[in-house]
């Protein structure tokens, strides 16, 4: 399997032309095997995320992709395994990774802010104790306006709809400011306008080239949206440019049934 | 259970004027108070954790510790029976943790498990202890419910002492808190120990009820945590004015609580404390502007009579528009089969200048007119 992902990764810098020409992998997941009460969730997973993609995990539910990201970020501990990024452990390259979670993971009647929360993201970089002043302030108001947000900035949190919560956790990410960001599917129940604002940030990312990794659950915008893609169930199915392996095949291979979906050229 | 010695039957005006003046009286007031202040401070964020049951279950697993220190030392001094629930109501709380986290049972199962256990076990203990034929043993039941008038000068120090270090430690590690509260898991990637943060917060938690149960007692005691949490979120949507509000809110109670209690016969502290926080909270959840009943009722007829007026107009602007004149004027009967129309919403409609009645005839102003097209183009852009 490990050899099967660096093939793709060499035939896509030939092919591809978003991705870059000298394969620098950020990052790179080996023997990954996380398990719930004796259940694995996820198996044994290897995993090469070169630099400047714009990947999908895409696996149906109990695949373990929250898992697999959750087990990247530290924040839940696998049984066996090891993640690096550029090369380094995790716990020494925090700064250069941003997580957008789930939004039904917290509780949105919390007594705060929209700028408050988005302000959060700043917290890393500040340390402990330390408080966030105008320089922090004024990198999240920042966010807000990249997320259309600005004129909802004194809004309490309960008070936006599900699109404009999800636009303030984008937004918090952004403001870390990192080269990797993981979000745990940010289209999860956002009306049209607010998934398309979404995913031209991401490309926006990416252009800028930084890293996306993305949970994702509609596999018909997956050609249109990513140029990588990582088909998960329990184990790792496949990996590699879109183009290459977006298809009948592993879509087969991981939901279990006989899935046809058509590829615009 | 409290009128003793000092306290007699005295009115409100004395008791203000005696809080002043008698030691005792003025020892206690302060000692609930700080009190108030510090669980109503602690209580949002267990509140805000989803945590209301923590405080139960700590003040219950406090009981057998409170039991074991009388028995190993024989004294009836409250800060060793204080160090006893420390430690015992540590130990439940940590057990709770550590059931949550390495089985598949859900946090109230734990925390009703260990509530029960502890307390079963503490109420044993105190049994066996009444059937000692020692002199000192009569008055430790008086955690189960509290006794304010056993608080002294060097209690109430210990609670300020307490109250003012968590005070620092809160503001010191404010934002770690906020972050901690609102998303744990989005706290941990950004490189904070959250285990550290939680055991901080929750360390506080136990000792804020440690202190209140010679005060309030061990079955009230999570009330004192919970109540003017619950009233103080009513109020805002803020996180550091909850929790001001809160302290505010929960230092009230002691006052009032002290007050009633001292000016009546026969009234123990514990539980007035605990009913005048019960009347914050009730009147928190009606008076409430944004998140009140009340203002929730009035806000709900009032969107519906701007409904039935905005439909109204809408339904009139509808037939002017088959005009080229808009004020062509035309017959309120025309109006009596719309389900929206009533006698006194045109009445509004005329106040507001937005129709024009003559006889049994309306028509609509320049002004009305205008309002009725941009009404539903204007709060569909108002909407986003």
């Amino acid at each position: 399997m490990k050899k099967d992902s660096k093939k793709n990764i060499k035939h896509s810098s030939s092919s591809d032309e978003t991705s870059t020409s000298t394969e620098v992998i950020a990052v790179k997941v080996d023997d990954l095997t996380v398990a719930y009460n004796y259940k694995p969730v996820l198996w044994d997973i290897d995993l090469e995320i070169p630099e400047g993609v714009l990947m999908a995990i895409v696996g149906p539910n109990g695949a373990g992709k929250s898992t697999l990201i959750k087990s990247i970020l530290g924040i839940l501990k696998p049984i066996a395994g090891s993640v690096s990024i550029y090369g380094k452990p995790y716990e020494k390259q925090r700064q250069l990774v941003a997580y957008v979670p789930q939004k039904g993971s917290v509780d949105w009647d919390f007594p705060t802010t929209a700028l408050d929360v988005v302000m959060m993201g700043t917290y890393g970089s500040l340390g402990w104790i330390k408080r966030p002043g105008q320089k922090e302030k004024k990198a999240a108001l920042e966010a807000l306006e990249k997320v259309g947000m600005l004129a909802f900035k004194s809004r309490q949190i309960s008070q936006l709809s599900g699109g404009q919560q999800q636009r303030i956790f984008l937004a918090r990410a952004l403001v870390q400011n990192a080269s990797i960001y993981f979000m745990d599917e940010p289209f999860q129940g956002v009306d049209a306008t607010t998934e398309i604002a979404i995913i031209n940030i991401l490309k926006e990312l990416r252009k800028a080239g930084k890293t996306v990794i993305v949970v994702h659950h509609d596999l018909q915008t997956v050609p249109e949206y990513f140029d990588w893609v990582t088909f998960l169930n329990v184990k790792k199915i496949a990996t590699g440019p879109v183009k290459d392996i977006f298809n009948d095949d592993n879509l087969t291979k991981t939901y279990g049934i006989n899935y046809k979906v058509s590829i615009q050229e | 259970m409290y009128t003793n010695k000092t306290l007699k039957v005295i009115n409100l005006i004395e008791y203000i004027e005696l809080v002043f003046t008698d030691y005792t009286l003025r020892t206690i007031t302060l000692g609930t108070t700080i009190l108030g202040a510090v669980t109503g401070m602690l209580g949002s964020f267990a509140v805000l954790r989803k945590q209301s049951l923590l405080g139960d279950a700590i003040s219950h697993a406090a009981l057998p510790g409170i039991a074991i220190a009388f028995l190993i030392t024989g004294a009836k001094d409250s800060n060793t029976l204080l160090i006893g629930a420390l430690i015992s109501g540590l130990i439940g709380t940590f057990w709770i943790r550590g059931i949550v986290t390495k089985t598949h049972l859900k946090s109230d199962t734990a925390l009703g498990l260990i509530l029960s256990l502890f307390f079963g076990f503490g109420m044993l203990l105190l049994t066996f202890i009444q059937k000692q034929p020692n002199a000192n043993q009569a008055g430790l039941d008086k955690y189960l419910f509290g006794q304010a008038a056993t608080l002294v000068e060097s209690d109430v120090w210990l609670m300020a002492i307490v109250t003012g270090i968590c005070f620092i430690v809160m503001l010191t590690f404010w934002k770690e808190f906020k972050i901690l509260l609102f998303d744990a898991d989005y706290a941990q990637t950004l490189g904070f120990n959250t285990k550290f943060i939680d055991i901080l917060i929750t360390t506080f938690i136990v000792l804020a009820i440690v202190l209140g149960l010679q005060t309030v007692g061990v079955v009230l005691m999570s009330a004192m945590l919970l109540a003017p949490a619950a009233a103080a979120r009513q109020w805002t949507n803020s996180l550091s004015v909850m929790v001001l509000l809160a302290a505010i809110f929960g230092a009230l109670s002691g006052v009032f609580g002290t007050a009633i209690s001292a000016s009546q016969d026969n009234l123990s502290t514990g539980p007035v404390i605990v009913l005048v926080a019960g009347v914050f909270v009730v009147f928190s959840f009606i008076f409430s502007p944004s998140r009140g009943l009340l203002f929730k009722q009035i806000r709900f007829i009032k969107n519906r009579r701007d409904l039935e007026l905005h439909k109204t107009l809408a339904f009139m602007h509808h037939i002017a528009e088959t005009h080229e004149d808009i004020s062509h004027p035309h017959a309120v009967k025309l109006l009596n089969n719309f389900q929206g129309y009533t006698r006194s919403t045109l009445q509004k409609l005329v106040d507001k200048n937005y129709v024009q009645l003559h006889g049994n005839m309306w028509s609509l102003t320049k002004t009305g007119f205008e309002v009725a097209s941009n009404l539903y183009t204007k709060q569909s852009t108002e909407d986003e």
